[in-house]
């Protein structure tokens, strides 16, 4: 057990930083880029948490996660203890310790922030959640009771996966019903290798599935069975289909060969492991000069995955300034540091091609920033006569993803909004008395968390509907 | 799972397996689609559902061997597992009781595909006119199938070694030439340069087709935009919008480059996996 500090003691000490893979080397690997903890760095880590009563931290943390007792048993050199109280609330640690937006959740409310760095909270989190995978602990054991009562879930991501977990622990029978051949939604399809390597995503579905949570992969609610059907089979249905549908920029040439969505480029990569052709046999093209179009989470996870498959040269180009970007701070850094090149405050206009149908270039055009919009941010306006080309091989375009319509059109009674969301309270009810949604799909595109969140409100009131039938 | 329950070589390029998938042979209708995965290394292929058998739950594919995916899927046996096998995907076509004739085109592999619709049609009681072609008498596949499903069926090879001489093209032509006005609606499946034709024929005769447009896909569920094609000046997604279309308002020549996407790529596997199987062989 390691020696608890005495708090002037603690402020004294600064935030362990994270080895990670050097950037000239990663960008010729797809292998994580931090390393994470050792022992004894969690354990210098943890021990400068001040345990705030009431902790700040727990504040900011949408899964409610007991960060000061996990912490505390850091300390203590209980691990198993640590990831004990971290799985009360979060079945997925391993992944929101390496993808949650920590700076502005947990570690953004810490009061560490006030007298110089805030706990690395993420970093710990992750620390637990790899020691129990590394030892293949597991505190997952099917419930004792059961309920007689089944649930359908509609989706696999993490809205789907907490959903199935809580209400597998209270005993409900649940099957989740998934399009894909994998489990994970955007942890498998979405995030890249480098970020959350998939063999931590497969651990936690397995650990979900060791509840006794059936999961149908191959299966589209909406085409092969419809959401109305499931209404009929199963006494609740959760709807945690995500928000995956890629927008398009509806500018000439973006039908040209090498240009893609990012959720396809990425699907191709990460889903399909494009990275191993031909070993694994889906191909992806990226040839010598990547050009990435938008400045958020997607677009950074795209341009330095083109970069790792080859690009000499992989551009972002962003229609506002840097301070407007959307993506962590932590992605645009990373990204800097391997290379990448930004072409801020510039927007396409056209995709240039050969007569082979080949993209070879973007044509741009310079902004400047103009007045706010409704989002607060200075809108973007046109600089006349400013045009210029980037010579490319491949364009990805990443603005955004949308809904999906297939689910929606198969589930009567069940209101979306003009953007084809479901219209979902606070506890994920629908406008159907027997349907719950929750994740991207209620709230549009948003975090791994607050989908996570969502499926836990939904797996509660659920069983508070349920239990008073 | 997804076990293939029978398997028929039908020439040196085509092959049928009956796949057991009960659930998407419960939904299966005329003009949809599965996607499947051989092995875990695998590509998600588009294949179009020739036949299912709800009762007995499984599903007919019919293929032809033109890469390394289907290779892959024509060397596995009888017994054998896919890895994935997924669907109905796509919009059924859009059949029903026209009150007259409807006709329907099929080439080389895509008389597969067209066999459910022109069995539908019957059904509901059209007069079914059907033309099906291919490059040689070998690749003529599904006849007496096709004669069962058509109250009349053309035949044509492109070489004259069976049916009529020439393209499934000039049957049409000759038919719309001789009555245009009692034809209802037009089905064309085939190789996109022969729907494109088949398309520029009913043009001609100002009569509206169908076509089914087999782009590269990956999800086949609306989820990544790599089987876009555009349909009347329009970005359409193949695999949620279609994959039939109005030929009338498909931009083929778009779609046949969007095609060649990956054709470095697809060589460089095929020659790896016959590399393989040559290898396999020769091991014994
Ligand atoms: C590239 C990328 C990077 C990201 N990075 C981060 C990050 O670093 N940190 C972070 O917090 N968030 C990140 N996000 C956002 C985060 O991943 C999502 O907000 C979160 O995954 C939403 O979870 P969900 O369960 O609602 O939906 P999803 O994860 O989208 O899962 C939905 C699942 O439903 C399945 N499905 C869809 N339709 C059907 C159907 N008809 N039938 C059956 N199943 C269906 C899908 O295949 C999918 O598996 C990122 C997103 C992307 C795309
Ligand atoms: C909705 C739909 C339904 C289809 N139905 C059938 C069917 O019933 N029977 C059948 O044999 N094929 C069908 N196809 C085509 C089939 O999916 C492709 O032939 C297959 O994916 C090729 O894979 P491969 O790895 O063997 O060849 P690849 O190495 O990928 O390609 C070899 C050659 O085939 C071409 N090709 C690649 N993908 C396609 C494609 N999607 N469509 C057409 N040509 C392609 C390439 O341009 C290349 O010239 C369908 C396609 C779609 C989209
Ligand atoms: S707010 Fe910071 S210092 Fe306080 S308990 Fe939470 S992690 Fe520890
Ligand atoms: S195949 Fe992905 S959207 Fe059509």
């Amino acid at each position: 057990m390691a020696e608890k500090l005495k708090p002037a003691e603690r402020l004294k000490k600064d935030r362990v930083p994270m080895r990670a893979q050097e950037p000239e080397e990663r960008i010729n690997n797809f292998l994580e880029v931090p390393f994470g903890y050792s022992l004894q760095e969690a354990i210098e880590e943890a021990q400068r948490c001040l345990q705030c009563k009431p902790p700040y931290c727990v504040a900011g943390c949408p899964a409610d996660v007991r960060i000061p007792e996990f912490i505390e048993k850091i300390i203590e050199e209980d691990i198993k203890g640590a990831f004990l109280e971290i799985k009360k609330t979060n079945a997925l640690p391993a992944v929101c310790g390496r993808v949650c937006p920590q700076e502005e959740q947990c570690e953004g409310a810490c009061i560490m922030n006030k007298k110089g760095k805030p706990i690395a909270i993420g970093r710990l989190e992750r620390y637990v959640a790899d020691w129990a995978r590394e030892l293949n602990y597991s505190d997952a054991k099917k419930a004792s009771v059961r309920l007689n009562k089944k649930v359908a879930i509609v989706g696999s991501g993490p809205a789907g996966l907490a959903c199935a977990s809580d209400l597998a622990k209270l005993g409900y029978d649940v099957t989740i019903y998934e399009a894909l051949h994998k489990a994970g939604g955007v942890l498998v399809y979405g995030i890249p290798e480098f970020r959350l390597p998939k063999a931590i995503v497969d651990y936690e579905v397995d650990q979900i599935k060791e509840l006794g949570v059936e999961i149908n992969l191959n299966y589209v609610i909406g085409l092969t069975k419809s959401v109305d059907e499931l209404i009929q089979e199963y006494d609740a249905v959760f709807l945690a289909n995500g928000a995956g549908a890629p927008s398009f920029l509806n500018i000439p040439g973006e039908n040209l060969n090498g240009v893609y969505s990012a959720s396809e480029f990425l699907t191709r990569s990460n889903l399909m492991k494009a990275y191993e052709f031909p070993n694994y046999a889906t191909p992806i093209r990226v040839g010598e000069r990547a050009v990435v179009v938008g400045g958020g989470n997607v677009a950074m996870d795209a341009v330095r995955t083109a970069k790792r498959l080859g690009a000499k040269e992989a551009i972002i180009v962003y229609r506002r300034s840097r301070k407007e970007m959307p993506a962590r701070a932590e992605e645009i850094e990373h990204a800097e540091e391997e290379g990448i090149k930004f072409e801020l405050l510039t927007n396409p206009v056209k995709v240039l091609g050969d007569e082979y149908g080949n993209v070879v270039g973007i044509e741009c055009v310079r902004m400047e920033l103009g007045e706010p919009d409704e989002s607060g941010r200075r809108r973007p306006k046109e600089i006349k006569g400013s045009n210029f080309v980037i010579d490319a091989d491949t364009v990805i375009v990443a603005i955004g993803q949308s809904a999906n319509p297939i689910v929606a059109r198969s589930a009567t009674g069940v209101e979306t909004n003009k953007w084809g969301y479901f219209v979902a309270d606070e506890n994920g009810k629908t406008t159907h008395p027997k349907v719950w949604a929750g994740g991207d799909i209620v709230t549009g595109a948003a975090t791994v968390i607050l989908a996570v969140g969502a499926g836990k409100k939904a797996a509660k009131s659920i069983h508070e509907t349920l239990s008073r039938q | 799972m997804y076990k293939i329950l029978k398997k028929q070589k039908w020439s040196d390029t085509i092959y049928s397996n009956w796949i057991e998938a009960p659930f998407v042979a419960k939904a299966a209708q005329p003009g949809q689609f599965i996607i499947l995965i051989t092995n875990q290394k695998g590509e998600r292929i588009p294949l179009t559902i020739a036949d299912s058998n709800a009762k007995e739950g499984w599903v007919q594919i019919v293929y032809q061997v033109v890469g390394a995916s289907t290779l892959e899927l024509s060397v596995m046996n009888e017994g054998d597992s896919l890895y994935a096998f997924v669907g109905p995907l796509g919009i059924p076509s859009e059949v029903e009781n026209f009150g007259g004739k409807v006709l329907i085109i099929g080439g080389g592999i895509g008389i597969a595909p067209i066999h459910p619709i022109a069995k539908k049609l019957k059904e509901l009681g059209n007069y079914v006119v059907s033309i099906i072609g291919a490059r040689t008498k070998d690749l003529i596949i599904m006849e007496d199938k096709m004669r069962e499903a058509s109250n009349e069926l053309h035949i044509a090879t492109d070489d004259g070694t069976y049916g009529q001489k020439g393209f499934v093209t000039n049957i049409m032509d000759d038919i719309l030439k001789k009555e245009s006005e009692a034809i209802k609606d037009i089905w064309a499946i085939g190789p996109p340069i022969m729907m494109k034709m088949c398309t520029r024929v009913a043009n001609e005769h100002n009569k509206q087709i169908w076509v089914s447009l087999n782009s590269i896909m990956v999800d086949g569920t609306g989820m990544c935009g790599a089987c876009r094609v555009s349909v009347g000046g329009k970005t359409k997604f193949a695999c949620v919008d279609g994959p039939e279309f109005r030929g009338n308002l498909v931009n083929f020549d778009e779609m046949m480059l969007r095609q060649k996407q990956y054709c470095d790529q697809e060589r460089e596997a095929l020659m790896l996996l016959e590399e393989k199987i040559r290898r396999q062989a020769s091991n014994g």
